[in-house]
């Protein structure tokens, strides 16, 4: 039992409510509490992240219940890496809208902070119910923050978004209820136990479970029939929002990680590695798909929408072929690309906020005031994001292909990896030298100054990039240990047999 | 009793799958309520059927599992509240856009084609 493990929980939870009671309070009191809320969600992801680091496995059981009886946090290296990942990401999102993204909305940080409580309870979450809560949470949260800023541009994306979600919810709510039917148990270390002894007719019910749980978290992560609805969705949000959804499709890989490889993993009878043969042609497709919206798209944050696209493909191909290596290179990328995505959405709003009527659209405008600056920001996350040298996503990328045994799959994901890599240059050379050189005569008549909390988050957010670079070493460290200690189920499962605290002790 | 169960789950999901195949928000808000009902029925199903036991250990002979009741109680809160969601959203849709479609705006309607006149020789 470690009390630390809820903080990620609570703070949020505490912060927020105390947004929605402070709905008429000033503005400025706002932003500060909610931004003090926001260093201290890190400031607990730093902590729990050093707990994590020695490779034991805590629980926090809630009412002191034996698991697999009651519900549990569960912390390890994954989980704490998504709660580093959502953390930072978020800071600087949460910094870029009290410049004023934040307006026209009382409950727009009360929002935001539920959203930062839905991601964590996930990914620290230790049972498949309590994951659907988690989902329904950060969903309702993510509802409210696409709609923000108002429009009628984004109903329609909105409504979409919000129907698909629901009827994932729908399917998710009957795949907990077929494994349940058949193992008695939801607790995803009970789960692992449990699983390889099933036998006779509850398998293929199993089976139908465990498949279309893949199915709702393909929703989530956006992979290829179900990823129409984003492009639209995220590219008509206000910027932060954007920037922070770009995690939210790492929700349903982190989902996918968890499921696949504790509970239908290389130990899991005649159910193992369920659907993972199906996963690597899929995510391969995903990926092409996404380079070739990617290259049609017309506007910056269409073309950053995609790209969320393609980073799902080139997480889920390593992933699927399960290596230990892979692994861990997909969650060095993984790192990487949430960061740069993020950044890539608030350079494309700033840049949107300077063109005046031409927004982002990828067409010929007035010159932009600060565009040394802004084409700076976006050659960074451009290049980081295409996975060119000498930025974290090329280091991403070649140990993804240096992870590959020699064979088929490596033919195959080299081909469409490197292929794609070099197309994803010529989607953003295109959109980069139309929207910063090719520009007509004047300046337009009152643009929008850049103020120092944009630029600042925005600056900060793509300099992640080369923060990762130098911090390679320690980096791909962890990310090793992280998949070493994935691939070790048995530890997993002992945290069936931790010792409760007695009540007279 | 079993057939009774599993017949009015697989009507409520057909009905709402159906529905919410249509393109219209009122057809689909409708469609998403009765999937809600089926996976609800189907989740506390899960957990066997059985006529006069109770969930609570020591009160009857045997007892049925509670736990899928837990999670059904807990469904059941989130489907309200999202379909509180979705209905206000669609308000909204149609408020801002021309009708009720999920589209936002009616489907190309190619126009009825002019009558041609019969040609005769006279």
């Amino acid at each position: 039992m470690n009390h630390w493990l809820t903080a990620p929980i609570l703070i949020p939870l505490l912060g927020g409510i105390l947004q929605v009671f402070m709905g008429y309070a000033p503005i400025s009191l706002r932003r500060t509490l909610a931004l003090a809320t926001t260093v201290l969600i890190l400031v607990s992801a730093i902590v729990l992240l050093a707990l994590a680091d020695d490779g034991s496995y805590r629980i926090y059981a809630f009412g002191n219940w034996q698991p697999p009886f009651g519900i549990v946090l569960v912390l390890d290296r994954l989980a704490a890496l998504m709660l580093i990942v959502t953390a930072v990401l978020a800071l600087f999102c949460h910094i870029y809208s009290i410049g004023g993204a934040d307006e026209g909305n009382r409950q727009f940080h009360a929002l935001f902070l539920f959203q930062l409580m839905g991601l964590n309870i996930a990914f620290l979450t230790g049972d498949l119910f309590n994951l659907f809560v988690a989902f329904e949470v950060l969903l309702i949260a993510s509802y409210g923050l696409l709609m923000h800023g108002g429009g009628t541009v984004r109903t329609v994306p909105g409504l979409h978004y919000v129907v698909l979600n629901l009827v994932g919810s729908a399917v998710f709510l009957i795949s907990v209820g077929m494994i349940y039917s058949v193992t008695g148990t939801l607790n995803m270390a009970d789960l692992a136990v449990k699983i390889p002894q099933v036998s006779g007719e509850g398998l293929s019910i199993v089976k139908a479970g465990g498949m279309m749980l893949l199915v709702v978290f393909g929703l989530k992560a956006a992979i290829l029939p179900l990823c129409f609805w984003l492009p639209r969705a995220y590219s008509k949000a206000t910027a932060p929002v954007a920037a922070l959804f770009a995690v939210m499709t790492k929700v349903g890989i982190y989902a996918i990680l968890r499921v696949y490889l504790l509970i239908f993993g290389d130990d899991a009878g005649e159910l193992a590695n369920l659907g993972m043969d199906w996963l690597f042609p899929i995510a391969l497709v995903t990926l092409a798909m996404g380079i070739i919206g990617a290259l049609g798209s017309g506007s910056l944050k269409t073309l950053v929408a995609w790209q969320v696209i393609i980073s799902v493909g080139t997480l889920l191909a390593p992933i699927a072929l399960g290596s230990e290596a892979g692994l861990s290179a997909a969650l060095f990328y993984l790192l990487s690309t949430t960061w740069t995505v993020g950044g890539l959405f608030l350079v494309s709003e700033l840049v949107s906020n300077q063109r005046g009527s031409a927004k982002d659209r990828i067409v010929t405008a007035p010159k932009m005031q600060n565009r040394t600056f802004l084409s700076v920001l976006f050659l960074v996350g451009a290049v980081a994001a295409a996975g060119l040298p000498p930025l974290s996503g090329f280091f991403g990328k070649v140990l993804i292909l240096k992870s590959v045994e020699p064979g088929t799959e490596m033919a195959w994901l080299w081909s469409v990896l490197l292929i794609g890599s070099f197309l994803t240059v010529i989607a953003y050379s295109r959109a980069g030298s139309i929207v910063f050189w090719r520009t007509v005569d004047g300046h337009l008549e009152k643009p929008d100054p850049l103020n120092g909390r944009v630029s600042v988050a925005a600056g900060a957010l793509t300099a992640l990039a080369v923060v990762m670079v130098v911090l390679a070493g320690p980096i791909t460290r962890y990310t090793d240990a992280t998949a070493a200690q994935l691939h070790n189920n048995d530890a997993y499962i002992e945290i069936l047999q931790t010792p409760m605290i007695r009540e007279d002790s | 009793m079993e057939l009774v169960v599993a017949l009015v789950i697989g009507a409520l999901t057909a009905s709402g799958v159906y529905l919410i195949l249509r393109a219209r928000t009122f057809p689909v808000v409708v469609g998403l309520t009765l999937l809600s009902y089926g996976v609800n029925l189907f989740l506390f199903s899960s957990g066997r059927l059985a006529t006069g036991q109770q969930p609570v250990i020591g009160t009857a002979v045997s007892y049925s599992d509670p736990l899928p009741q837990a999670l059904v109680l807990t469904a059941i809160v989130i489907g309200f509240a999202m379909t509180a969601f979705v209905v206000v959203l669609s308000l909204r849709n149609l408020a801002d856009n021309e009708g009720d479609h999920v589209d936002g705006k009616q489907p190309y309607k190619s126009p009825a084609p002019e009558k041609e006149e019969e040609v005769t020789g006279k």
